[in-house]
C-alpha cells in the first residue's frame, strides 16, 4: 500500500517537475534554449581558459579538460541545490501549493525526490550537449570506446545521490528561509565550486584549502568522473596519490554520512518550520 | 459514547513577534488562550470570530501545519504532536481568499495531481474529478490553464482539490471570501449536500459572513484573542441574550462614537462607516428597552441626525457583539 502510494507520489512528482521545466514556452523554443544555455556555458569556460592560460602563460591544454570535464558535471550540483531548494520557495510562495502537498498522506521525501529526478533529466541533457559541444567543437578528446561505462554509471549513482543529499539537507534549512535567502543556496555550490576542482586543481589551494577540499565528497566525484573519462587526469596532483578505488570508497562513506546527516537535517528543518509556523509562510518578495 | 472528530484541551499557540521592524525584542502574542472545543463526528461546526482571533491558527494545528506551544489537539483520535500520518489521511483543507495551483498546468491536471498525491485508484479519481467539475460549474474550464481562471474559478478548483479525496474532515477557511453571490450560494450548497450525502462526515468551517454561519452551521463557536467565548448551537447562542435588547440605528456619519458606549445600559455596541452613503450604522446590545430614549436622545449631541431606528430579534451578529464588544468587521 505505501509502496504502491510513494509510486504514484513519485511518478506525479517528476511529471509536475517535468511540466514546470518545460512547460513555460512552446516545444521548439524549449529545445532552442535547452541546447543554446549549456553551449554559451562551455564559450564561457573557453574565454576564462583563454584569460587564464594567458596570464599564467598556461599552456597545458590537459587543464581546458579538467576545467571542461569539471564544469560539464558540476551543473549536477548547481541545478540540484538550487532546483530542490527552489521547489519549497516556489511551492510555498508563488503557487502556495506546499501546505497542501504538506498534509497530504504522501511522503514529502519521495515528492521531492520525484521534482529532483526532472532536474537531473534537464541538467543531464545539458551536459550531454556541452560534452558533445566540447568533443566535436573545441578538441577534447573523449574516447567513448575507451571509457569503462560501467563504473561511470556506478560514480554517476554515487555522486548523484550525494549531491540529492546535499540539496535535501538544503530543503530542510529552505523552509526556514524566505525567499530572497537563495544566496543561502549559492553559497554553499559556491563552495564546492571553489573547493572540489571545479575550475582549478585542489593542488592549488592553500593548505587549508587542500583539507577542507578533501573532506568534500564532490571532489572525489569530479576526480571520479575525470578519471572514468580519460580526461584531465593526472592534473590535479593534490588527488594523484589516491587511488582510483580509494576515491571511490571515500565517496561512498562520505555520500552515507552526508545522507544520514541530510535526512536529519531535514527533519529537523520541518519540525522546526512546523513549530514556527513557516510551513506556509509568505513573504510577498 | 460520543466519537469525536476533534477534541482540543487547553490548547496554546504563542508567537514570538517584534512589534517594530528591525527590534531586537520579540513579545509574544497568544493566538490561541486555553481553547477547548469538541466537534462531533458529522456535525457541520463553526467558528467565527474577527482577523487575529486564532481561527486560521486554530486550523493549522489540526491540519498538522503547526504544532501547538501547550494542550492537547486530537482530529479523529489521533494526536497532532505524534501522529500526523494517520491525520492525513483523514483531512482535507481549503483556504478561501487566496490562488493556489500551478498555474501553467490544466484544472484538471492540477486535480488529477493532487488527487494522486492523495493515493487515489485512478478510474476513482476520474470520476469524482469530472463529477466535482461538474457541480462546480466548472467543466467548461477543465482545459484552462488555471493561470488563466478568474480567483472566483480558482477557488472553486481549490474546492475541488480539497473535496474530491472525500476526506472524512475537512477544514474550510472561509471558503467564500472573495466571491460573488452566485458563487457563494453554489459553495454553500455544495457543503449542504456533501455532509447530508454521508452523515459521518464533518466539516470545520471559519467565516467572516454570520449569515453564512447561521445558514450551515450545527454549532458555532465564538472566539476572540485566541479564547473561545461561547460554543452551541446557534438558537442557543441567541438565548444567551434573549433577556437583552438590541437595536439598529443608521445616523448621519460621525467620526467619534465614543460617547454611546458610556451611556450606562448599554452592554456593547458596534458601528460601522458607509462612506459611500454616509452614513453610521450602530448596533447596541441593551440591557433595558428603557435606555432607546436615551440613545436616541445622544444622536443630536454629537451633531448627527437620525435615519432609521430598528428593534431587532437577536441574531447571531448580536451574540458575536455582545461577546466580543465590537463587530466582526471592525479591527
Amino acid at each position: 500500500m505505501a509502496m504502491s502510494m510513494n509510486r504514484r507520489v513519485f511518478k506525479w512528482s517528476t511529471w509536475l517537475g517535468w511540466q514546470l521545466e518545460s512547460n513555460w514556452t512552446d516545444p521548439f523554443p524549449f529545445i532552442i534554449y535547452s541546447i543554446a544555455k549549456p553551449i554559451a556555458g562551455s564559450l564561457i569556460l573557453v574565454v576564462m581558459y583563454s584569460i587564464i592560460a594567458g596570464i599564467g602563460g598556461q599552456t597545458d591544454v590537459g587543464l581546458f579538460h579538467y576545467m571542461y570535464v569539471s564544469n560539464a558535471f558540476f551543473m549536477f550540483v548547481a541545478q540540484v541545490l538550487f532546483g530542490i531548494t527552489w521547489v519549497i520557495h516556489d511551492d510555498r510562495e508563488h503557487y502556495r501549493t506546499l501546505k497542501y502537498l504538506y498534509i497530504s498522506p504522501s511522503n514529502f521525501f519521495v515528492y521531492m525526490l520525484g521534482r529532483t529526478i526532472s532536474k537531473l533529466l534537464v541538467t543531464t541533457f545539458a551536459v550531454i550537449i556541452t560534452m558533445a559541444f566540447g568533443v566535436f567543437f573545441l578538441g577534447v578528446p573523449l574516447d567513448i570506446l575507451g571509457v569503462n561505462w560501467l563504473l561511470f554509471i556506478v560514480v554517476m549513482f554515487i555522486g548523484l545521490a550525494c549531491v540529492m543529499s546535499f540539496g535535501l539537507a538544503l530543503a530542510g534549512i529552505s523552509f526556514l528561509t524566505a525567499k530572497h535567502s537563495m544566496g543561502m543556496n549559492e553559497g554553499v555550490a559556491g563552495i564546492f565550486y571553489m573547493f572540489c576542482g571545479v575550475i582549478f586543481p585542489i593542488s592549488i589551494l592553500p593548505g587549508w584549502g587542500i583539507t577542507l577540499a578533501k573532506t568534500l565528497p564532490v571532489t572525489y566525484w569530479l576526480e571520479l568522473i575525470r578519471r572514468t573519462l580519460g580526461l584531465g587526469e593526472g592534473i590535479d596532483t593534490a588527488l594523484a596519490s589516491i587511488s582510483t578505488v580509494d576515491c571511490m570508497l571515500i565517496l561512498t562513506i562520505s555520500t552515507i554520512v552526508f545522507a544520514v546527516i541530510s535526512v536529519g537535517v531535514f527533519k529537523l528543518g520541518d519540525y522546526v518550520a512546523r513549530s514556527k509556523g513557516l510551513i506556509d509562510m509568505t513573504t510577498a518578495y | 459514547m460520543t466519537k469525536y472528530a476533534v477534541e482540543t484541551s487547553d490548547l496554546c499557540r504563542d508567537f514570538k513577534v517584534r512589534q517594530v521592524k528591525g527590534e531586537s525584542k520579540k513579545s509574544t502574542v497568544h493566538a490561541l488562550d486555553n481553547a477547548n472545543i469538541q466537534i462531533k463526528e458529522g456535525e457541520l461546526f463553526g467558528l467565527l470570530g474577527p482577523n487575529g482571533a486564532g481561527k486560521t491558527t486554530l486550523i493549522k494545528i489540526l491540519c498538522t501545519l503547526l504544532l501547538p506551544s501547550s494542550g492537547t489537539a486530537k482530529v479523529m483520535g489521533h494526536d497532532v504532536n505524534t501522529e500526523c500520518q494517520e491525520i492525513r489521511q483523514k483531512i482535507n483543507m481549503v483556504s478561501g481568499g487566496e490562488t493556489s495551483g500551478y498555474g501553467l498546468l490544466t484544472v484538471r491536471e492540477n486535480l488529477w495531481m493532487f488527487s494522486q498525491f492523495y493515493g487515489m485508484p485512478s478510474k476513482l479519481a476520474k470520476r469524482r474529478i469530472d463529477n466535482m467539475l461538474e457541480i462546480m460549474d466548472l467543466s467548461d474550464k477543465k482545459d484552462a490553464k488555471v493561470r488563466t481562471l478568474s480567483t472566483g474559478q480558482r477557488q472553486k478548483a481549490n474546492m475541488i482539490r480539497g473535496f474530491i479525496t472525500d476526506p472524512d474532515l475537512i477544514f474550510l477557511d472561509e471558503p467564500t471570501l472573495g466571491l460573488d453571490v452566485n458563487a457563494s450560494r453554489l459553495i454553500r450548497d455544495f457543503i449542504h449536500k456533501w455532509m447530508k450525502d454521508k452523515p459521518s462526515r464533518t466539516v470545520l468551517l471559519t467565516t467572516h459572513y454570520m449569515a453564512e454561519a447561521e445558514e450551515l452551521c450545527d454549532r458555532v463557536a465564538i472566539i476572540d484573542n485566541g479564547k473561545v467565548l461561547a460554543c452551541d448551537t446557534t438558537n442557543n447562542l441567541k438565548k444567551l441574550i434573549s433577556k437583552e435588547s438590541a437595536l439598529k440605528l443608521q445616523i448621519k456619519q460621525i467620526t467619534d462614537v465614543k460617547s454611546f458606549e458610556s451611556i450606562p445600559g448599554v452592554r456593547n455596541f458596534a458601528f460601522h462607516h458607509d462612506a459611500t452613503t454616509g452614513t453610521t450604522d450602530l448596533k447596541f446590545i441593551l440591557e433595558d428597552e428603557a435606555i432607546v430614549a436615551d440613545i436616541v436622545a445622544e444622536v443630536p449631541k454629537c451633531g448627527s441626525k437620525i435615519i432609521s431606528v430598528e428593534k431587532t430579534e437577536p441574531t447571531l451578529e448580536d451574540v458575536f457583539v455582545a461577546l466580543v464588544g465590537r463587530g466582526l468587521h471592525e479591527g
